[in-house]
C-alpha cells in the first residue's frame, strides 16, 4: 500500500519522529517506524521521490507550520519535525540529481569570528533543512576569509551570518565588505540574525 | 510675659504636645511645659480666653493645617495637635461660659445602630474639637430614638452619623426619617461618613453632606459657619 | 565605612541538604565524564599541570576534551577567598561580601544596544475634547557614550543601588573596537563613585583599563587594596565548553588578581536540560570549572560564583527571564554558592516585557523579591533593563530603585525583644483605658525614624495613574544632580597615559 507509506511519512513528520525509537507527540508510538525507516520503505516500494517529498515531507511540514501558527505547537515540536525532514532529505539527496529534481537552494551558515554562540545558527540550520534547503554549516568563530572562500567555491544562493555579542556583530559588516571586494556580493543573498542585531 | 505664654501655646499646638511629658514632633521642647500646663499659666496671668483661642490655639492649628497640606505633617501629627487643642478647650469651657463667649457650635456624633466601628467617628471628634467645636460623642451602636432625643434636648447645630457596613448604612436614613417625624430635621445639619457611604447615598437619604474623610467634616462645618 | 547591604538573616532556600549534596556530587561526576570541551589551549595546559585528564579531539586541532577529577576541583576551591572586597572611588561605597553571609548588595547590570527614550505626548478625548491625557511613548535608538555617562550619574544618586555594571553598549561613530573599553571604563568611573564591573571587549585593552584604575585608586598597591573595578567573564559556554577568547580574558584578569565573576548562562531546554535537576547539576559544574581554572592560574584570586540560568521560552526559544523557573534556578544557585562559601553573583529583575509597564513591573518585582530573599551577595538586578536584557530605559531604572527600597524594607529583621515588648504592652494597657481606643499617638515617635515604609513614591492624585510622569520627573531631578568627577590632575594623567579616550569625556576641557 504505497499511499499508506506516504501518509505515514506525513503523519510521522507531524509527530516529529526521526526513527522508531522516538516518542512523538502522541503516546504509544515508540517502536513503530519513524520517518527515516518509512522513507527507506518508500524507496524499496519504488515510490516516486517527488511524491515522498511533496506529499510526505512537505505535506507534513505544512501542517506543523499551521499548528505552530495556531499556538498548538511550540518551537521544540517544530524542530523535531524539521529534524525528521532534514534526515529524510539527506537520505534522498543522492537520488535527487538522478531524478532531475531541483532543491530549493543551498544556504551557507556561519557564526562570525570571535563569536562562539551557535544555538541560533544551529536552529536555523535545522529549520532550513526541514524546509528543503541544502544547508552547509561552517561552524562558529569563522574567519571572514574562510567565509569568502566558501562563497566562492560552493556558490550558495544564500549566506546566513549569526552573532550574539554586541562586540562581534560588527564582523557582519566586514564580511559583506569583503564579499564586495571579491566581486561576490551580487551572487549571494546575505541574511543576518542574532540577539544584538536589528533591521 | 503674656505674649510669651501665648506664643508658647501656639508652638506646643504645632508640636502636638498636650502635656510636659509629650515628646512632640522633634525633641526640641522635651521637658518644657505642654499646652495644658501653659493654659494654667495663661489663666493665672489673666490672659483673655479670646486671645488664647485665636492667637494661641487656632493660630497653631492653622500652621498644622498648612504643614499637613504641604505633606510635612501626617494625620497622627494633626490628631496630636487637635487633641492638645481639644483638651485646652475643655479647660476653657467654664471660663467661656462665664464670659458668655460663644463657641463655633455644637456637634453631636454617633455610630448608628448595629454598627460598632468607631475609629472614623473618634478621629472626626478629635479634629472637630481641635477646630474649636463643642463635640458630644454619643458612642457606637446608637438607636435612632436616642439620637432624636439628644437633638431635641441639646439642640446641636450639627449631627454626624457614621457607619462602616453596607448592612448598617440604611440606619442613617432611618435616623433622618425619625428627625423629620419629630419635626427636628430643619434644626440640624446632618453629615454622614464611613467606608460604605457616598455622595450619592447622602442625596438619596436626604443628608446635608457626605464627608469622605475627617478633614472634609471640618471643612463642611466651617463652610456652614461662614454661611451663617 | 562600607555599604550596608541587606542582611537576610533567614534566607529562602528551596533545596534540602540532601539535594544540595546530590547536585554537588552530580556536578563532580559531570566534570569527570563527559568533562569539558576546551577551545582554549592555555586553559588546557593549566589544567593538565594539575591532574586533569586531557584528550585531543579527533580531527580538530583547536579543541580538547578535559576530564576534571573531583580532587582537582575540591583542592582548587580551597584557595577561593570566602570574602571578596569590591572597592570604590568613594570608600564609603565599598562592598565587602562574605560567601557564608546572606547579605545582599544590589548592582545594576548587563549591556544593551538599545536605549529607550521616553516622551509624553498629549492625547485629546474624541467625544470630549476638553479631556486630555498624557501617554508615555518609548522610542528606541542606539546607545551612546553619553547615555552611559547619564546612567552612571543616575546610578550614583539612587540610594538603593550598591554598584554599577555598564549597561549600554556605546555605539558612537568614533567608538571602535580598540577604544571601546577605555571609553566605557572612563565614562562609568568618571560619573559614578560606586564599584564598577564590566566585561572586556578587547583583551589588548586590559593593560590600559587597569592603568586607568591604578591612576584613580592611587597606584598599583592602592588598586590591590581598593579594587575599584572588577570583571565579568562568561568563559564557559553551555553545555560545558571553555571558549577561546573569554577564557583568555579570564586567565589574564586572574593573573592581575582583580575580582572576577565567573558566570555561566545555560538555557534550560536548549543548552541545558529542561529539568531543574539537570540545569542545576550542569550550571554548578560549569561555574566550578571556571573557579577551578581561576584558582589554578593564581591561587587566591577573588572570584564570584556567577549564575545566570534561564529557561527557554517555547514560542521563540529566546531566553525567558519572566519564566518562574528562571527565578527558581537562581534561588537554587544562591544556595549552592553558599554551600561552597563563595560569594554569589545572581540575577533577578530581568523581564521579557519590551517597554516599562504593568508586565515589566510584575515580572521584575516578582523575581527581585524572591531572589533577594535567597540572600545572594551580589545581585545583578537588571536596573532599567527590558526585553530580556536587550533594551535599557532610564525611566525603568528609576522605578526599579523604588521597588528595591520596598524589598529592602521587606527583608528587615523583625524587631521583637523584651525591651520592645515592654514598650508596647504599656501602650496596650494605656489605650485600653481610654474612650477612643486609638494608638495613633504612639505613631508619632516612629513616624520620622525610618521605621515605617513609605507609600508608593509615584502615586498619582485621585484616580489618575501618574507613575510614569512622576518617575520621569524624578529621573530629570536625578540627572540634574552633580556628581563628583575624577579630579582635574588625575584626569589629565589618565588622558596622558591611557590612549583612546574621547576628548569630549574630559569635563575639565569642556569647561574651557
Amino acid at each position: 500500500m504505497p499511499e499508506d507509506t506516504i501518509n505515514l511519512i506525513r503523519e510521522n513528520v507531524i509527530q516529529g519522529r526521526i526513527t522508531k525509537d522516538d516518542e512523538g507527540m502522541d503516546e504509544g508510538m515508540v517502536g513503530q517506524p519513524g520517518v527515516t525507516e518509512l522513507v527507506e520503505q518508500a524507496l524499496a516500494e519504488g515510490l516516486s521521490i517527488q511524491d515522498v517529498i511533496t506529499e510526505g515531507l512537505s505535506g507534513g511540514m505544512d501542517i506543523v507550520g499551521q499548528k505552530f501558527e495556531a499556538g498548538e505547537y511550540f518551537i521544540p515540536d517544530m524542530l523535531a519535525s524539521a529534524e525528521a525532514v532534514g534526515a529524510a532529505m539527506e537520505m534522498l539527496q543522492p537520488r535527487l540529481a538522478k531524478s532531475g529534481i531541483k532543491t530549493k537552494g543551498t544556504v551557507l551558515v556561519a557564526t562570525v569570528k570571535d563569536d562562539l554562540h551557535d544555538i541560533g545558527k544551529n536552529i536555523v540550520s535545522i529549520l532550513l533543512r526541514g524546509a528543503g534547503y541544502v544547508v552547509k554549516d561552517l561552524g562558529n568563530n569563522i574567519d571572514t576569509q574562510v567565509i569568502v572562500d566558501a562563497v566562492r567555491e560552493e556558490k550558495p544562493q544564500f549566506l546566513g551570518l549569526s552573532a550574539l555579542l554586541t562586540s562581534t556583530m560588527a564582523r557582519m559588516g566586514e564580511i559583506i565588505q569583503a564579499l564586495e571586494e571579491n566581486g561576490l556580493r551580487h551572487q549571494v543573498k546575505v541574511i543576518i540574525g542574532g540577539a544584538p542585531v536589528s533591521e | 510675659m503674656s505674649k510669651d505664654t501665648i506664643a508658647a501655646i501656639k508652638e506646643n499646638v504645632i508640636q502636638g504636645r498636650k502635656t510636659q511629658e509629650d515628646v512632640g514632633i522633634d525633641d526640641t521642647l522635651a521637658g518644657t511645659p505642654g499646652v495644658m500646663e501653659l493654659m494654667e499659666q495663661a489663666l493665672e496671668d489673666n490672659i483673655s480666653p479670646q486671645s488664647i483661642i485665636t492667637e494661641g490655639l487656632t493660630a497653631g492649628m492653622e500652621v498644622v493645617g498648612e504643614k499637613f497640606s504641604s505633606k510635612e505633617y501626617f494625620i497622627p501629627d494633626m490628631l496630636a495637635s487637635a487633641e492638645a487643642v481639644g483638651a485646652a478647650m475643655d479647660v476653657l469651657k467654664p471660663v467661656l461660659e462665664k464670659a458668655k463667649v460663644e463657641t463655633k457650635g455644637r456637634f453631636a456624633i454617633a455610630t448608628v445602630k448595629g454598627d460598632i466601628h468607631d475609629i472614623g467617628k473618634n478621629i472626626v471628634a478629635i479634629l472637630l474639637k481641635g477646630a474649636g467645636y463643642e463635640v458630644h460623642d454619643l458612642g457606637i451602636d446608637v438607636p435612632a430614638e436616642k439620637i432624636v432625643e439628644f437633638v431635641r434636648e441639646e439642640k446641636p447645630g450639627y449631627l454626624g452619623l457614621s457607619a462602616l457596613l453596607t448592612t448598617t448604612m440604611t440606619e442613617m436614613g432611618v435616623v433622618i426619617g425619625a428627625l423629620k417625624e419629630s419635626s427636628l430635621r430643619n434644626s440640624v445639619k446632618v453629615l454622614i461618613g464611613g467606608a460604605a457611604v457616598s455622595d450619592e447615598f447622602a442625596r438619596e437619604i436626604g443628608a446635608d453632606a457626605y464627608c469622605a474623610d475627617a478633614f472634609s467634616a471640618v471643612r463642611a462645618l466651617d463652610s456652614y459657619q461662614k454661611a451663617s | 565605612m562600607a555599604r550596608q547591604g541587606i542582611l537576610v538573616d533567614r534566607p529562602y532556600e528551596r533545596l534540602t541538604g540532601e539535594q544540595v549534596q546530590l547536585i554537588h556530587q552530580s556536578s563532580m561526576d559531570i566534570l569527570r565524564d563527559p568533562g569539558l570541551i576546551s577551545f582554549n589551549k592555555e586553559a588546557v595546559e593549566v589544567l593538565d599541570g594539575h591532574g586533569a585528564v586531557i584528550e585531543s579531539v579527533a580531527g580538530d586541532h583547536r579543541s580538547w576534551k578535559v576530564s576534571l577529577p573531583e580532587q582537582v576541583v575540591v583542592e582548587a576551591l580551597k584557595s577561593a577567598p570566602r570574602t571578596v572586597k569590591l572597592g570604590a572611588r568613594n570608600p564609603d561605597n565599598t562592598v565587602v561580601m562574605h560567601g557564608d553571609e546572606p547579605k545582599v548588595y544590589l548592582i545594576t547590570g548587563s549591556e544593551t544596544n538599545i536605549w529607550l527614550d521616553v516622551d509624553f505626548p498629549t492625547y485629546v478625548h474624541k467625544s470630549d475634547p476638553a479631556r486630555e491625557i498624557k501617554v508615555p511613548e518609548f522610542k528606541p535608538r542606539r546607545g551612546t557614550v553619553e547615555d552611559l555617562c547619564q546612567s552612571a550619574r543616575v546610578c550614583e544618586h539612587l540610594e538603593m543601588v550598591d554598584g554599577f555594571i555598564r549597561n549600554v553598549n556605546i555605539q558612537d561613530r568614533d567608538i571602535t573596537e580598540q577604544n571601546k573599553d577605555v571609553n566605557k571604563y572612563f565614562a562609568s568611573l568618571n560619573n559614578n563613585t560606586k564599584h564598577f564591573m564590566s566585561g572586556l571587549t578587547s583583551l589588548d585593552q586590559l593593560d590600559n583599563v587597569v592603568r586607568m584604575a591604578e591612576l584613580i585608586a592611587g597606584g598599583e598597591k592602592a588598586l590591590e587594596d581598593n579594587p575599584i573595578i572588577s570583571f565579568i567573564t562568561c568563559l564557559v559556554k553551555s553545555p560545558l565548553q571553555l571558549v577561546q577568547d573569554t577564557t583568555d580574558t579570564f586567565i589574564a584578569v586572574c593573573r592581575r588578581g582583580l575580582p572576577v565573576a565567573v558566570s555561566s548562562s545555560p538555557q534550560a531546554g536548549t543548552t541545558a536540560p529542561i529539568k531543574e535537576a539537570g540545569i542545576m547539576a550542569q550550571i554548578n559544574a560549569e561555574v566550578l570549572a571556571g573557579i577551578t581554572l581561576g584558582q589554578l592560574v593564581k591561587p587566591g584570586t577573588p572570584v564570584l560564583y556567577g549564575s545566570v540560568p534561564v529557561r527557554a521560552r517555547m514560542d521563540t526559544l529566546n531566553d525567558s527571564y519572566g519564566a518562574i523557573e528562571t527565578s527558581q534556578y537562581n534561588i537554587d544557585c544562591v544556595q549552592m554558592a553558599r554551600f561552597y562559601g563563595i560569594p554569589n553573583y545572581s540575577t533577578s529583575g530581568v523581564c521579557d516585557s519590551k517597554i516599562p509597564g504593568q508586565q515589566s513591573s510584575v515580572e521584575r518585582l516578582f523575581s527581585d523579591i524572591v531572589v533577594a530573599m535567597a540572600g545572594p551577595q551580589y545581585l545583578h538586578c537588571a536596573f532599567g533593563l527590558l526585553d530580556c536584557n536587550s533594551v535599557f530605559c532610564l525611566l525603568q531604572a528609576v522605578l526599579d530603585d523604588a521597588h528595591f527600597r520596598m524589598i529592602e524594607f521587606l527583608l528587615r529583621q523583625p524587631r521583637i525583644d523584651q525591651a520592645e515588648m515592654e514598650v508596647v504592652l504599656k501602650q496596650i494597657r494605656t489605650v485600653a483605658a481610654t474612650p477612643q481606643k486609638l494608638y495613633i499617638n504612639y505613631i508619632r515617635p516612629v513616624l520620622r525614624s525610618g521605621e515605617l515604609s513609605g507609600i508608593y513614591p509615584f502615586e498619582g492624585s485621585g484616580e489618575a495613574d501618574q507613575v510614569f510622569e512622576l518617575a520621569h520627573e524624578r529621573m530629570q531631578e536625578l540627572l540634574a544632580m552633580p556628581v563628583e568627577h575624577i579630579d582635574r590632575e588625575t584626569t589629565a594623567r589618565i588622558f596622558e597615559e591611557v590612549p583612546g579616550i574621547l576628548p569630549r569625556l574630559n569635563v575639565y576641557e569642556r569647561e574651557n
